[in-house]
């Protein structure tokens, strides 16, 4: 009787464990993630508008079905990314999450207070190795450092009725990401990689 | 022998009531710092780099992105200021007011987060859209067959649940009660 009170004992202790551990592990082993579901139908470092929601596509839950999407699959590896994005009609705003989906940066249309977001993204490391005074000529330019190389850019803009949903659409497909250029390496990145390929090829 | 079969029967109870545990809480989703106005929820971390660890899995699991916070805020319903569950076979009506934001949009959902089908091809309204009175009180019709004024067709479907955005808000993290906050009132007026 006590053996198999000591066993339940240690079994339910054994899953808070379990528990927490899956919990934390989660993010990291989940396979159906927004990523995930992201990486087959974007291109990397470029915008690719989503199709619209409806009751058909279930890209990903929850979707806002008066918000026009684009996503920017980004990796850092090969250099900052350079991001513009033309403000809309009624309501733009541009979100960065990481690899693993955590929302660490958002600004909207007027809190950028210009016709164009225009934005830096990079790793904190490319961030530091930023020369003095190529940091004081970009004193417009608003950098955001990236807490992962890889990640994801969401564009979108706010269709006030139905019928405005072309005029969001295309205010987004005027917008641009890019691995910023000058730089020899970026080159390479701008060879466009099929979107079906595995991540792995573009790299070396 | 007998040592072997406890350890056995321990960790076997130990997989089913940790996974269990996780998959509930995932599914269901914790009162983990929420925000609850009247019949609404919203987790105002979600969108920020202090999300709590049971809103990572849950979003990882199901591949949402939350809303950022610098971009607006989620307020999900999914039963009646009287904690009916909202039934796409009744009459629901979302009354009142929102929040301060620049856009909202109020958008129904099936339990997956899919958006219902129906031949309007309708799935929400935004702020600018929807009809109000002289007083900008606005009353949204949530039923299966077509209501004059601000309808919003359910196709039926048992249980679903609202998602109120707000974009451009001030509500977010520092919100704590109706006064900074005032969300609609829902209410089931009747069932077939």
């Amino acid at each position: 009787m006590i053996r198999l009170v000591f066993t339940i004992i240690a079994g339910v202790l054994l899953g808070g464990v379990v528990h927490l551990v899956s919990v934390l592990a989660l993010p990291k082993i989940a396979t159906q993630d927004a990523y995930s579901r992201l990486t087959p139908m974007t291109k990397l470092n470029a915008v690719t508008q989503l199709p619209p929601a409806e009751p058909g596509n279930n890209i990903m839950p929850y979707l806002d079905p008066a918000i026009a999407v684009a996503i920017c699959r980004y990796d850092l590896s090969t250099g900052p990314i350079k991001l513009a994005v033309p403000v809309s009609q009624a309501y733009t705003s541009v979100s960065f999450y990481t690899r693993n989906e955590l929302a660490y940066y958002a600004i909207n249309d007027r809190s950028a207070g210009k016709k164009v977001i225009e934005l830096s993204l990079m790793t904190e490391a490319q961030h530091s190795d930023l020369p003095e005074d190529e940091e004081i000529t970009s004193a417009d330019r608003l950098i955001i450092d990236s807490p992962s190389v890889t990640g994801l850019i969401v564009l979108k803009a706010l269709a006030p009725e139905p019928g405005l949903m072309p005029q969001a659409q295309a205010s987004l497909a005027a917008s641009s990401c890019s691995v910023q250029a000058e730089e020899p390496p970026p080159k390479q990145a701008e060879i466009p990689i099929p979107a079906p390929a595995p991540p792995q090829r573009g790299r070396r | 022998m007998r040592l072997l079969l406890v350890a056995l029967v321990a960790l076997v109870l130990a997989a089913a009531v940790g996974l269990g545990s996780t998959w509930m809480t995932t599914t269901r989703g914790t009162e983990l710092g929420t925000l609850t106005i009247g019949a609404w929820t919203a987790r105002p971390r979600i969108g920020t780099v202090d999300i709590d660890p049971y809103s990572r899995a849950t979003i990882t699991r199901n591949g949402e992105l939350p809303i950022g916070t610098g971009d607006g805020i989620a307020f999900t319903a999914n039963a009646d200021d009287k904690k009916k569950p909202l039934d796409g076979r009744c009459d629901v009506v979302v009354s009142g007011v929102t929040p301060p934001a620049r856009f909202w949009t109020l958008t129904i959902y099936d339990n997956k987060g899919h958006l219902v089908a129906n031949t309007l091809q309708r799935y929400g309204f935004t702020s600018e859209e929807v009809v109000r009175g002289a007083d900008g009180i606005f009353e949204i019709h949530i039923a299966s067959r077509a209501r004059s004024g601000n309808w919003l067709p359910t196709g039926g479907i048992e249980r679903y649940q609202l998602m109120l955005r707000l974009y451009d808000t001030p509500v977010g993290v520092a919100t704590r009660t109706k006064r900074d906050a005032p969300m609609p009132q829902i209410a089931t007026v009747g069932c077939q």
